[in-house]
């Protein structure tokens, strides 16, 4: 059987009158690389340190690879964590830092030292055991932390907005070595974020979490596409929702009226005629003049130009619209009368928030 | 003078001025007035004679010194065992909101003079005192609680308690909680993240509160004095005695000097474990 599998069930975790986690439920499989996302305060860190064991949860479960560890203290568990801001022990070398899980685990000095070089060798430190930690760079540092965690060989490795700290182009390269020490490990991953785009790009899955639950899970492209609720489809990046009325609903499509009296095809399902509901359309989705069943009237406002593409602010009545265009402006301009267009099937239905079950 | 510098010379004077003249004037006097004679009405007759110091070393005086680094070494473990837990729940485990209010209440004490809070364990300790009082109403035999080695570190570390505490605190509200979760994460239970990580990081405290407690524990009078009776002599009472009683200042001044040069080298040899802060113990 693969080492790894996380299951939490029905766990709940509350800092006085504050539900931090609210019977959350999760199955995480043995090898698999799964992403908390989601906004700070919704719950998915205090997830994160109750499977380390650094929070005990106030009702609920975890089992590790079928077995109870609800109540086994951190020390004793086969997980790992890379902290958020690395939190390496300033009075040890880097050598040191990495050294000190194994030396708690009673390894033989003789051991010690080849597993700690070759743990630095893997994240690209080899020759810098020696340094004190604080003469490192931020991106140093959090590869420390993470030699200092795989070394371990945990069954679960726990990461905690490892990246945060990093500048952007640091992240980029952080990223990529994330994912190919998850591929050469075979270790599971439990990676918590707020950064959609980090989340789309490493995991298995992602499961998004708002105020305590797990709002929508599954693959990166599935939330992608098909992102359940409002809070879900703002967290991924629809920029566009509106707040509609249902006019009429078949197997095949729906006519939505916004507020403002336009009407707009959708070829979602779950529609019900009469419903009030949210819709939400990417901005990529949009165009400006090109094919598609809704077509907007409206005037450019703004233009937020990107490099490889122009973002669109344009007002239709009351709505505004965020429209991505790949390449140049095209000779457009603030002001000029414009119509955006988009297909029926980029058009979602977006249910309210999950209402949150009474603690 | 640049800017900075004349800024830092003007902030400075003051406390440099004042320790210049009172401390080391007041050591300059102590050690001409060490090197010379005792007069036959208690005066000093200026000399070169290291006679006092010789004499500082004899058995007698010895004893003194080695019961007063004893009494000295006890307060500080015991203000150290005593003190850091107390440090440590009011730094990371106390109400944040009571924390302001719980430190003034270490410091409280303080309000107080020293002498009279002397005289408060006398009165609690003594034969009639409050204690025995308590005792003999539960039909138990009164005690000898006042007027031995044990009373003087009763007094000597409730004394000095603060004096630890408030450094220790301040070692210990620094720590990151995060290198707590991430020792208990790598595998190390409880007694090993007090072990390799909570002590070595929180060692400049250990070390600047110790010092804070020793120091004045070596030469302390008070306690010793009024709590130990005449039986135990301790370097303070000694030198006190000489200036107020035998009239003998070249030899009180002696010892006394000899005591802050100790001090001070002992503090010197001991300087780079002192300052190791980062360093772990064993």
């Amino acid at each position: 059987m693969a080492r790894g599998a996380v299951s939490l069930r029905a766990v709940s975790k509350s800092f006085g009158a504050v539900a931090a986690v609210r019977e959350v439920s999760l199955e995480v499989a043995a090898g698999e690389f799964l992403t908390l996302l989601g906004p700070s305060g919704c719950g998915k860190t205090t997830l994160l340190r109750m499977i380390a064991g650094l929070e005990s949860p106030d009702r609920g479960r975890l089992l590790l690879d079928g077995r109870d560890v609800t109540d086994d203290p951190p020390h004793r568990r086969p997980v790992n964590t890379v902290f958020q801001h690395y939190a390496l022990f300033p009075h040890r070398t880097v050598a040191g830092n990495v050294a000190f899980g194994l030396e708690m685990a009673g390894r033989p000095r003789g051991e010690i030292g080849p597993l700690v070089e070759r743990a630095l060798e893997m994240v690209r430190l080899a020759g810098l055991g020696a340094r004190r930690v604080d003469q490192l760079s931020g991106g140093q540092r959090q590869r420390v932390a993470l030699a200092r965690a795989v070394v371990l060989e945990p069954e679960v490795l726990l990461l905690d907005e490892p990246m945060s700290a990093l500048d952007r182009k640091l992240r980029e390269e952080m990223r990529a070595e994330v994912k190919s020490l998850h591929r050469r490990l075979g270790t599971t991953f439990v990676f918590v974020t707020h950064d959609q785009e980090e989340a789309l790009a490493l995991s298995d899955r992602v499961a998004v979490m708002n105020d305590g639950v797990i709002e929508q899970m599954g693959s990166p492209a599935e939330l992608y596409d098909v992102p359940r609720t409002r809070f879900v489809a703002e967290f991924l990046a629809v920029r566009n929702i509106l707040p509609v009325e249902v006019q009429s609903a078949d197997g095949a499509a729906a006519v939505v009226r916004t507020d403002n009296g336009l009407l707009l095809r959708s070829s979602a399902s779950g529609f019900v005629p009469g419903e009030r509901v949210w819709v939400g359309v990417r901005p990529e989705r949009l165009r400006l003049e090109g094919p598609g069943e809704n077509r907007v009237a409206g005037v450019l406002e703004d233009r937020l130009f990107l490099g490889d593409r122009s973002e669109w602010r344009v007002r239709a009545g009351a709505d505004v619209l965020t429209v991505s265009e790949p390449g140049t402006s095209n000779g457009r301009k603030p002001g000029d009368a414009v119509t955006v267009t988009f297909e029926a099937t980029a058009l979602l239905r977006l249910e309210p928030s999950r209402p949150a079950t009474a603690p | 003078m640049s800017p900075r510098t004349r800024q830092a010379v003007l902030l400075l004077a003051p406390a440099v001025v004042l320790l210049v003249v009172l401390v080391g004037g007041s050591q300059v006097l102590m050690l001409a007035a060490s090197l010379g004679r005792r007069s036959a009405y208690g005066g000093v007759i200026p000399g070169w004679s290291l006679e006092n110091y010789l004499r500082a070393l004899e058995p007698l005086y010895i004893r003194v010194l080695a019961r007063s680094v004893i009494l000295a070494a006890a307060t500080t473990i015991v203000c150290l065992v005593v003190g850091y837990p107390v440090a440590y729940w009011l730094a990371r485990r106390a109400p944040p909101t009571m924390r302001r209010a719980l430190l003034v209440l270490v410091i409280l004490p303080f309000w107080t003079s020293f002498l009279v809070r002397m005289y408060a364990w006398m009165f609690l300790l003594r034969t009639e005192g409050l204690v025995n009082l308590a005792l003999g109403s539960l039909g138990l035999p009164a005690l000898a609680l006042l007027y031995n080695p044990a009373a003087v570190l009763l007094g000597q570390v409730y004394g000095e308690l603060p004096f630890i505490i408030l450094p220790l605190y301040a070692s210990l509200e620094k720590l990151d909680p995060a290198l707590l979760d991430a020792a208990a994460d790598l595998g190390a239970p409880p007694r090993e993240v007090l072990r390799r990580v909570v002590l070595p990081l929180t060692w400049p405290g250990i070390v600047a509160g110790s010092i804070l407690v020793f120091i004045p524990s070596l030469g302390a009078y008070l306690a010793p004095d009024l709590l130990g009776g005449a039986r135990y002599v301790y370097v303070g009472s000694l030198i006190q005695s000489q200036f107020a009683v035998a009239r003998d200042i070249p030899f009180g001044a002696a010892l006394s000097f000899a005591l802050s040069a100790g001090v001070l080298l002992v503090l010197w040899i001991f300087r780079r474990p002192l300052q190791a802060g980062s360093g772990e113990p064993g």
